[in-house]
């Protein structure tokens, strides 16, 4: 079992983050199952999903309270969000922000955690660049593939072509590249330093 | 063929093949995907010769439906909640009728205070309207069950309501094998009205019935609730030799062989209920789980006889009846009557609070030590400290003003949010 939490706001694709991550999983022949909370839907509001991947069938639907992986779609949820409840000394964590994680103050964090599962994405910026929005989820699942080798960068493109077909998807399916791209260079910068 | 699909979509399709000619009704949260898809399908043309109508009102969705079913169609509709209740009246109509409407609904708390979350306090309200009410514990068993529903609801010609945890299930995005057309129309046959409004042979259906008849029309509804116990495990035979699944049924036994403690539950608690007892089970406690999957009419027989090896149940209910206890385990007492077992009540997951695989095991872990009183209803993580706060707080005044707003306040909640 591994399992994802995406924090977000309302409008940034938290919801459709996991989704297109279970549909990824699924492809690639596994089980998994996206679901988000729920609030009364309101653009801008703290929104967390989650997200299950397993070889074996999934039973379980309570929300993932110990995540295998993180990924903080939005810096400024870190003053208003327990975000990282529950993340295991072993767990991923990605964080979509231009700036370094010890600028946001998470050094002490990340001291805890192992180097190499923890990155920074400016997928804001990413995703400006490929698709003229800044809309973050894509390019964060790219990272999330690079870092975790979960699923496959082509299942994360085939799932989001599938579901936004035209220059839409094909814009996000770049950011989600370029994501992946640059989770590969920090990484191997960290095992050269 | 299997997809990764949203719940609401998967039920959506599989109405779809189903072919209803009639689709009525209302958006309200967390049914509206499954509705704003069906509308889409009708639209599109992949579910032909259907009307669907948007109609004023959720009594007005129940009403159509009645309607409609009266004329000799296949009529449908889903609701949640409030909107449930806002069809009481047309409920018990549409059962004192014998009309076949099948109903999704997507279980959801009841006001006040406003809730928009998950639990069954909206169908366990309606449990004594006279439908057949099935529960689903995942996306799978929905689409099966509504099939199924169909299927029941034609041959005795009775409404039938397919339950489903909203949010959890209808938002949630798993693995579901969808039927064919081919399949589905092999296992339903087309719609044959038991009784049919038609102008060439005029007939009147709702007549007044006074105390010269009314006991025994009542009669007659008990029984063929009573036959729906017969019918069920025949059309899920049916259904695994065409579909391959074990799905419907009155209920699911899980790991109940030598089982002295036997957990309860209804809808999609029962998958995180299942790890538990594994779990559970690997630490050498002989404990298990049933499922019940048809909650009206009340499979009696079948749970006093999954339950006649135990020495302790534990009925899990996502609702309660205020001032009295538990609903559905009112209904397990009632079926062990005289069988040498405790049965304990616990409410769980109201208003959308997770349960947990963490609060299960604390209490399955009280329950098989003995440490709960089942002389008492118990609440799952009930925030006690919480409560006693407020007592203090309101026995101050002499106008504490309103519980639910000060409680907020004091957990610094300021408006509500489902996961902080």
């Amino acid at each position: 079992m591994f399992a994802v939490r995406i924090h977000g706001r309302g409008g940034q694709g938290a919801v459709t983050a996991a989704e297109l991550l279970s549909v990824a999983a699924f492809d690639e022949g596994l089980h998994a199952q996206a679901f988000p909370t729920f609030g009364s839907e309101r653009t801008g509001a703290p929104v967390v999903s989650f997200c299950r991947i397993d070889t074996r069938p999934i039973r379980s639907h309570e929300p993932v309270a110990e995540p295998d992986a993180l990924v903080v779609q939005d810096p400024t949820l870190l003053h208003q969000v327990d975000v990282f409840a529950g993340l295991k000394p072993d767990g991923f964590l990605v964080v979509n922000t231009s700036a370094t994680l010890d600028q946001l103050g998470l050094a002490e964090l990340v001291e805890t955690l192992t180097p190499e599962h923890v990155v920074a994405v400016p997928a804001t910026d990413i995703a400006r660049e490929h698709l003229g929005r800044p809309l973050p989820n894509a390019p964060l699942l790219g990272a999330l593939a690079a870092l975790t080798g979960q699923v496959s960068l082509s299942s994360v493109t085939d799932a989001i072509r599938d579901r936004f077909p035209g220059q839409v998807g094909e814009g996000n399916a770049h950011a989600a590249e370029a994501a992946y791209e640059h989770v590969l260079t920090t990484m191997r910068r960290l095992t050269d330093a | 063929m299997r997809s990764q699909v949203e719940g609401s979509q998967a039920v959506a399709r599989a109405v779809t093949l189903c072919r209803p000619q009639v689709v009525a009704a209302y958006p309200i949260s967390p049914q509206t995907h499954i509705v704003e898809s069906l509308s889409d399908r009708v639209r599109t043309g992949e579910l032909a010769d259907c009307e669907y109508l948007l109609v004023e009102s959720e009594f007005g969705a129940m009403s159509a439906c009645i309607g409609a079913s009266a004329a000799g169609v296949r009529s449908y509709t889903a609701t949640s909640s409030q909107g449930l209740l806002f069809m009481a009246e047309a409920l018990f109509n549409a059962s004192g009728l014998g009309l076949p409407v099948v109903m999704t609904v997507a279980n959801r708390a009841i006001g006040a205070p406003i809730n928009i979350w998950n639990d069954h306090s909206d169908t366990m309200a309606m449990r004594d309207c006279g439908w057949v009410q099935l529960f689903a514990e995942s996306n799978q068993r929905a689409v099966d069950l509504h099939l199924q529903a169909f299927r029941l609801a034609e041959s005795l010609s009775v409404p039938v309501m397919v339950c489903m945890d909203g949010f959890v299930l209808t938002h949630a995005v798993e693995e579901v094998d969808l039927p064919t057309q081919d399949e589905v129309d092999a296992f339903l046959p087309r719609f044959l009205p038991q009784q049919q409004l038609d102008p060439e042979e005029p007939v009147t259906i709702g007549a007044m019935v006074g105390p010269e008849a009314f006991t025994e029309v009542k009669y007659l509804m008990h029984a063929k609730q009573l036959a729906a116990l017969d019918e069920i495990p025949v059309i899920a035979a049916e259904f695994r030799s065409r579909f391959g699944r074990d799905s419907g049924g009155l209920v699911r036994p899980y790991r109940l062989e030598d089982a002295e403690t036997v957990v309860v539950a209804l809808g999609s608690v029962l998958g995180t209920i299942e790890d538990v007892v594994d779990e559970m089970r690997e630490l050498g406690v002989a404990i298990g789980a049933l499922g019940i999957t048809c909650f009206r009419p009340w499979p009696a027989a079948e749970v006093r006889d999954a339950l006649h090896r135990a020495a302790r149940v534990v009925v899990v209910e996502r609702a309660f009846a205020v001032g009295a206890g538990g609903i559905v385990g009112q209904n397990v007492r009632d079926a062990t009557r005289g069988l040498p077992l405790v049965v304990h009540d616990v409410v769980a997951g109201l208003g959308g609070r997770a349960v947990t695989r963490a609060s299960l095991h604390r209490l399955l872990e009280d329950v098989v030590a003995d440490r709960l009183d089942p002389a008492r209803l118990h609440f799952l993580d009930l925030d006690i400290a919480l409560v006693e706060r407020e007592l203090t707080r309101a026995r101050g005044g002499r106008r504490p003003g309103p519980h639910a707003e000060s409680m907020l306040r004091e957990i610094g909640t300021v408006a509500s949010g489902a996961y902080d």
